[in-house]
């Protein structure tokens, strides 16, 4: 397994869907390679920062109504 | 993962109850998702909060009848897809999902790496520069919103399922039965997000470099 191939496969490996035998050449490259190391770590950390994203939210006037509604329900 | 809720049978208790603040927090806690989850559908913003909330107002009508076969999360954004297809295909938006061919190009630079007459073809030329830790409260103040603009450049499809994955934390299979993908389609889209987001955290660790250290 090539270095340029491997960074193609880090998200599988991190699901554990790789078949058996890719995954033992995914592991021994990455214990022998410096520069793949990294690059998985990387991703992880970038994972990792993704998670810490909070996407957009909804207008206040439709988190109101939407409060407003649940209130209402249960009146 | 964005936000720590409690467990679902407190949440589901909790709503059934009429507790404001349970609701405000599941409110908080999973509409950004949801719009992102709902623009994927149809055609604009506006169109999007009000297919997320026409589907808070499902979920209130509903959640008497929620029984935990799925997680009290899987359970909202199925509701809410139901909902945006619906719209999205009165709004004749194709929507993105159904005709899905991944591009599997790479998503490393080739230049990064070796040619094949090289003694190492596919090796990195260059190994790819540590980056630095972000404890720095600057640092990591700059890290998110580099993040978040990675992520708002990102193709529809790429962020949505970049942010059900690492956002909200679902699992692989309940992001295919939620968008009707296969698991191949999920993870190339879910890689090459991630290298995606990855590509522009190196393009900034390198802008910073010499400044910070």
């Amino acid at each position: 397994m090539t270095c340029a191939e491997l960074v193609e496969l880090v998200t599988a490996f991190l699901d554990g869907a790789l078949d058996p035998e890719t995954e033992q050449r995914f592991v021994e490259h990455l214990a022998i390679c410096d520069g793949c190391e990294t690059y998985v770590e990387q991703l992880r950390q970038t994972i990792a920062e993704v998670g810490k994203v909070q996407p957009e939210s909804l207008s206040d006037e439709t988190r109101d109504r939407l409060l407003t509604a649940f209130r209402n329900f249960h009146v | 993962m964005g936000v720590v809720l409690p467990a679902d049978d407190v949440l589901v208790a909790g709503l059934r109850a009429g507790d404001e603040e349970m609701f405000a927090c599941v409110l908080n806690g999973w509409s950004g998702s949801m719009l992102r989850l709902a623009r994927s559908f149809v055609s604009t913003a506006a169109s999007a909060e009000e297919v997320v909330q026409d589907t808070w107002l499902a979920v209130l009508e509903g959640i008497g009848r929620f029984e935990g076969r799925s997680s009290l999360q899987t359970w909202v954004y199925r509701i809410l897809v139901n909902i945006a297809r619906k719209r999205g295909s009165r709004e004749h938006r194709t929507v993105p999902w159904t005709s899905l061919a991944p591009y599997d190009g790479p998503t490393v630079d080739p230049s990064r790496f070796r040619d094949g007459d090289d003694r190492y073809p596919g090796g990195w030329r260059v190994f790819p520069e540590h980056w630095p830790n972000t404890e720095n409260e600057v640092l990591a103040h700059e890290v998110r919103a580099t993040v978040a603009a990675a992520i708002e450049s990102l193709p529809v499809r790429q962020q949505v399922v970049l942010t059900l994955r690492d956002i909200d934390g679902q699992s692989a299979e309940d992001v295919c039965a939620l968008l009707d993908i296969s698991m191949a389609n999920q993870r190339v889209l879910l890689h090459r997000a991630r290298a995606a987001v990855r590509g522009r955290l190196e393009q900034y660790f390198a802008s910073t470099a010499g400044v910070e250290r």
